[in-house]
């Protein structure tokens, strides 16, 4: 039996996040009513001609730099023909000889994918059929993306499905993509082949399109493994073509073959004249790339957070800012805010788009993270405060007075109410000295009951432990 | 009636709407089948909003002179076929940046002028809606693609046209019909609403019985738009005011192959008519240009090629005619049918030019002449500022005379075609005439040179 080799490259399409389409001033607001963002531009009328978007071209450049690429000074916009009713022009606004990226790389868990090239693109309209109707909604066209093309690096499935969680976070992180697979702001194509194990040649390869999850690049991806496998391993051929993801049936499906594959005869866009980037523009976008997931990643996990911890905070690039925030305005250690944050804020925490929706500002979760660090307040009263300033909006430290939350610190006043409550439960004392020490949860829910929560918990146990161990 | 004589007779008291209606009595029923569309109510009601404007102490530069515009140009309110059945019925919902600013400067809109079909040919036969007639000799084509334009000038109709030239489109039908044109450098003029030809090559350019009236009308029009990205972004030296500075003390020369290449009376015309410019003062010396002869074969793969990428969103599916099929490749097709033969016939060879496997000696090849071309041309500046030539090989042919063999109409663009591919401004003027037929003398300009081309163009009409 032979031993298979998976090889897979990708191609991303990451929705660059304008106000505005490429070519023309429409908007690019999600989720309008059909055909209510367009215009002579976008619907191809004739006469009308492109003028590019300098927001688009701006992101393209920070995603270029964020991915290591080489930043093109001249890039050119070039046609790519085909007839769709989802393409008015009867050609796609794309890049082909002079991308305004090339190369670059995606790195995680340890690996670095090396990228072919990460260049400017205008979306096609938005194509429903039903039934022998096809409806266009042309909101969608015109709409800026940045194609980014791997090379075919990965391996395996599972490794697809981490690039394209690590490259949307890249992206959203330089904060050109909103990263919302949703909304199709970031869609992937993968491209597949077999080939034996230890051969420098790649087989034939499947392009499978329109994957829309990354869990469903994984399952297409796996699917389409052990069919080439199967066609592979009974003597046949792969042949070179088209499939889709079947989400349904959990199978890909032909879409079309080689023989129908397009000629796109691309040639430079006479409408638009070489794209060129000054020096200077360059060099200050360049500097302004923020820390990326990779390196955030490992600043957190030398600050004492754990890989986990990292993960989970790492998700959303607001999310991400609003806990290096929190960690610089507090004295609490990062680990012990990531605890918190992940325990009681991320939850109510929305996001939409590249933006997050905070129940507190980080100076003022800051202020409570200081009173529990300090023993002012312990846990259970830090997660009430937590609760009294999302909705009334005041700040820890006069919620905990107003409240009388402050916690009772006083080593000899709670040793006099711990010695009270062993007075006051002989049987239970003899029980632990029998051996059944989980009482002391009683004593100390006791203690606590009896200070109206007030008493500091950890003072509460070593108190009990010291005396219990006494007597 | 000039511009200077229609400022005159509005400064003299005579309204925009009876000079208007001067110049409907002229066009009478449009013997030379130059307009597309002439709504006369519609002039009517333009000329009197006109006149409430000067009522109103606005100052209008081109005082409600009417202006023929070419019928791939959009004008709001007014149907923009572009000569071909596709368009047959399409109203275009703006108006082109030119067509916007004649409005600012105060022009009478007068009619939408006959073209072949998508500007794809020489003498207006290629029109769906059927040829124009040469005003000089109606039995002979004006010229074309702008045929309209040229003859509703020539024929004294109106004293300023627009036209569109990709690769001579103004100029040769400018000589055939006797009238000055000028087409800018490649950028100068808005390509914004002009429907595309050829991209790369394509310009707006102005018609006028006179330098004077061609001068005021691309002073009106030339300059930066934001709304197309090869917009030019470079102040513009007036027409107008380059007019009276004559040629004293510049170097012409002369194109002598192109002499060779036309026909003798045509050549002895523009002989006489260079020997005007000496007499003005001007040096004549003979000039070359290198790869002066691959222009018309790199032009008739570049132009094509551009030309089958900008019709292809001809597809019914938005706008203009559609014809339903049995599903959507059936639609597709007989939608396309629309287009006529030659049309299809550079839908196909511009295709072909660009497919895979031919592009390389096809399209790329003819890309890379281009840019030999140019550098020719500049070569050729570094010694003269200004190139004379024929602006066509001979004068107005018999309708129908090429209709059958593509080659030999193509042939008559073949001293402007080099020109366009080089993106220069060039401009042609009546130099006199063969057998009553005018023959014009075309000028050629370093880039952004225009008002170098007036001072030169107003000393033929001295």
């Amino acid at each position: 039996m032979t031993t298979w080799e998976t090889v897979i490259g990708l191609e991303v399409h990451a929705q660059l996040a304008t106000r505005t389409k490429l070519f023309c001033g429409c908007e690019t607001t999600y989720g309008a009513a059909p055909n209510t963002q367009v215009c002579p531009v976008c619907l191809g009328y004739p006469g009308a001609l492109p003028v590019p978007n300098a927001r688009a071209i701006e992101l393209a450049v920070r995603a270029g730099f964020a991915l290591g690429s080489t930043v093109s000074r001249a890039s050119r916009f070039a046609r790519k023909s085909y007839f769709y009713p989802d393409l008015p022009k009867g050609y796609q606004i794309s890049q082909m000889e002079l991308p305004i990226n090339e190369g670059g790389a995606v790195t995680f868990e340890g690996r670095t994918v090396a990228l072919e090239r990460a260049h400017l693109e205008e979306d096609a309209a938005k194509s429903t059929h039903v039934g022998s109707q096809t409806r266009v909604d042309f909101n969608r066209g015109g709409v800026p993306l940045l194609e980014i093309v791997s090379r075919p690096d990965l391996r395996s499935p599972a490794e697809a499905e981490a690039y394209l969680r690590a490259l949307r976070s890249l992206l959203m992180t330089a904060g050109v993509n909103d990263g919302n697979l949703e909304e199709g702001s970031f869609r992937c194509d993968a491209n597949i082949s077999l080939r034996p194990l230890g051969s420098d040649v790649f087989g034939e390869r499947v392009e499978i399109k329109n994957v829309n999850s990354f869990r469903f690049v994984r399952l297409a991806l796996e699917s389409e493994i052990a069919r080439q496998r199967a066609v592979l391993q009974s003597g046949g051929r792969v042949e070179r073509e088209t499939r889709s993801w079947d989400e349904a049936a959990g199978v890909t499906r032909s879409m079309r073959g080689k023989e129908e594959a397009a000629d796109y005869r691309y040639f430079p866009d006479p409408d638009l004249p070489a794209l060129v980037l000054d020096e200077a523009t360059l060099e200050r976008w360049r500097a302004e790339v923020p820390e990326l997931p990779a390196a955030r990643e490992a600043r957190w996990v030398e600050a004492g957070l754990t890989e986990y911890d990292a993960g989970v905070l790492g998700q959303h690039p607001a999310v991400a800012r609003y806990f290096d925030a929190v960690c610089a305005a507090t004295a609490m250690e990062p680990k012990k805010v990531a605890n918190f944050v992940q325990g009681e804020v991320l939850g109510r925490i929305g996001t939409q788009g590249l933006e997050a929706d905070v129940p507190v500002a980080p100076a003022a979760l800051a202020g409570l993270l200081d009173l529990l660090a300090g023993d002012t307040i312990h846990g259970q009263a830090a997660k009430k405060v937590l609760g009294l300033m999302i909705d009334e909006g005041l700040d820890a430290a006069t919620l905990v007075k107003r409240e009388g939350l402050a916690q009772e610190n006083d080593a000899e006043a709670l040793e006099a109410q711990v010695r009270a409550v062993l007075d006051a439960n002989p049987a239970q004392v003899t029980q632990f000295r029998e051996g059944k020490t989980a009482v002391i949860g009683y004593f100390v829910g006791q203690v606590m009951k009896a200070s109206r929560g007030k008493a500091n918990p950890k003072t509460v146990k070593e108190t009990l432990e010291r005396l219990l161990a006494g007597e | 009636m000039t511009l200077v004589d229609h400022r005159a007779a509005v400064t003299a008291g005579a309204t925009v709407r009876s000079l208007a209606e001067a110049a409907l009595e002229r066009v009478g029923d449009d013997a030379l089948h130059a307009f597309l569309e002439l709504d006369r109510a519609r002039i009517l009601a333009d000329a009197d909003a006109l006149d409430r404007r000067r009522a109103a102490g606005e100052t209008l530069p081109l005082a409600g002179v009417p202006v023929a515009i070419k019928d791939n140009l959009c004008q709001r309110g007014t149907k923009t076929t572009c000569g071909s059945r596709m368009l047959a019925e399409w109203e275009a919902p703006y108006d082109a940046t030119v067509v916007a600013r004649l409005r600012d400067a105060g022009a009478l809109l007068f009619g939408k002028t006959n073209m072949d079909e998508f500007a794809m040919g020489s003498s207006t036969e290629n029109s769906a809606f059927g040829p124009t007639r040469n005003p000089k000799d109606p039995e002979r084509v004006p010229g074309g693609s702008s045929g309209g334009s040229a003859a509703v000038v020539g024929a004294g109709w109106v004293p300023m046209a627009l036209g569109s030239d990709t690769g001579g489109s103004v100029r040769q039908p400018a000589a055939y019909c006797g009238v000055h044109a000028l087409k800018p450098t490649y950028g100068r003029i808005s390509r914004f609403g002009l429907v595309a030809f050829a991209s790369s090559l394509d310009q707006v350019g102005p018609f006028g019985a006179t330098a004077a009236d061609c001068a005021a009308l691309y002073d009106a029009i030339a300059g930066p738009d934001p709304r197309e990205a090869t917009s030019a972004d470079r102040p513009v030296e007036s027409g107008t005011a380059a007019l009276e500075a004559g040629v004293a003390g510049l170097r012409v020369g002369v194109l002598r192959s192109t002499f060779r290449q036309s026909d003798g009376a045509v050549a002895q015309v523009v002989e006489d008519a260079a020997r005007k410019l000496e007499a003005a003062g001007a040096t004549l010396v003979d000039a070359t240009v290198d790869h002066l002869d691959l222009g018309l074969d790199a032009y008739y793969l570049v132009a094509p090629a551009e030309a089958a990428s900008n019709l292809a969103r001809f597809d019914g599916a938005r706008y203009g005619t559609r014809v339903s099929g049995r599903d959507l490749a059936d639609t597709y097709r007989q939608t396309r049918a629309l287009f006529g033969p030659e049309v299809v016939r550079r839908i196909v060879l511009g295709t072909y030019a660009l497919s895979e496997g031919y592009a390389d000696e096809a399209y790329v090849r003819a890309s890379r002449a281009r840019t030999a071309l140019c550098r020719s041309y500049a070569r050729t500046f570094e010694g003269v500022d200004l190139l004379l030539s024929p602006t066509a090989p001979t004068v107005a042919f018999p309708l129908g005379a090429r209709t059958e063999d593509p080659v030999a109409m193509y042939a008559a663009d073949v001293f402007t075609v080099p020109v366009s591919l080089a993106g220069l401004p060039a401009s042609s003027s009546p130099a006199g005439e063969v057998g009553g037929l005018p023959v014009g003398v075309q000028l050629v300009a370093p880039p952004f040179a225009e008002a170098r081309l007036f001072s030169a163009m107003q000393v033929f009409d001295r």
